[in-house]
């Protein structure tokens, strides 16, 4: 999936890495945690989160992710949206809660990683 | 490559924001002279787990990379108020952090042991009351 389809499925608001919208991404994952992120997470490019802190992007630079998505009406802060532009990661958010913008992915194709924990 | 190269960071532990710095910076460096992406992958997420506990456990600390020819080196070294108990410190789900720290998305108990998943070798030497020093090993 493109991930400019991603963001028109939830109507987000692009923060950064405009121009990296067509970029293909397969697997996605949704946590506030980011301790299980980085244990658990194997090849998904694209998170979906409703912590908003620095951290977040690091995570998903850390495990080579494409695409964060901040959930229920997140704002991601000044420094995220930096940090996300410098590591070439696309910042969304959306004002549709974590379940329900998890689903939309999911019926639409995107799917969890098979790897297990 | 005959020379190690040796990269070595301060890890700022007054301020969670810049947590990861040289983890991030690590992770430049390493692609920048070509490694494989898993390879990348591991290094990064041991060494940015071990920063974060730097911080939120340690009050900072200084974090050493070594390039070898046939392995990268990472040592993270803190003042802190030390491990009581290593092998609890080991179990995943076991964490001392506090709810403010839970709050930030970190504490889950899963630094340690995923810093052991991601490397060929851990070593901890702990002394309570003077400091934590971990040495983690990725063979190339």
């Amino acid at each position: 999936m493109k991930i400019s389809k991603i963001a028109s499925l939830l109507n987000a608001k692009v923060h950064s890495g405009a121009d990296l919208l067509d970029s293909e991404v397969n697997e996605a994952c949704g946590s506030d945690m980011m301790s299980d992120v980085l244990a658990f997470v194997k090849n998904q490019a694209v998170l979906l989160s409703g912590l908003v802190n620095s951290q977040v992007i690091r995570t998903a630079d850390m495990m080579d992710m494409r695409c964060v998505v901040l959930v229920r009406n997140k704002v991601p802060t000044e420094e995220m949206i930096e940090l996300a532009e410098e590591s070439g990661i696309v910042l969304l958010s959306t004002s549709i809660r974590m379940y329900e913008a998890c689903g939309i992915l999911y019926v639409n194709g995107l799917k969890a990683s098979t790897t297990e924990a | 490559m005959s020379e190690p190269l040796v990269f070595t960071f301060e890890v700022d532990g007054e301020n969670f924001t810049s947590a990861g710095n040289a983890s991030v910076a690590v992770k430049k460096k390493l692609r920048w002279l070509g490694f494989p992406p898993e390879i990348i992958r591991r290094v990064s997420v041991a060494m940015y787990e071990g920063e974060i506990n730097m911080v939120i456990h340690a009050g900072g600390g200084v974090a050493t990379v070594t390039v070898l020819q046939d392995r990268i080196d990472i040592v993270l070294e803190d003042h802190g108020p030390g491990i009581a108990n290593v092998e609890l410190a080991m179990k995943e789900g076991f964490s001392t952090a506090t709810d403010h720290i839970r709050d930030l998305g970190f504490g889950a108990g899963m630094g340690l042991p995923n810093m052991k998943k991601n490397t060929d070798s851990m070593e901890i030497q702990t002394e309570l009351g003077k400091g934590t020093t971990i040495k983690m090993i990725i063979n190339l």
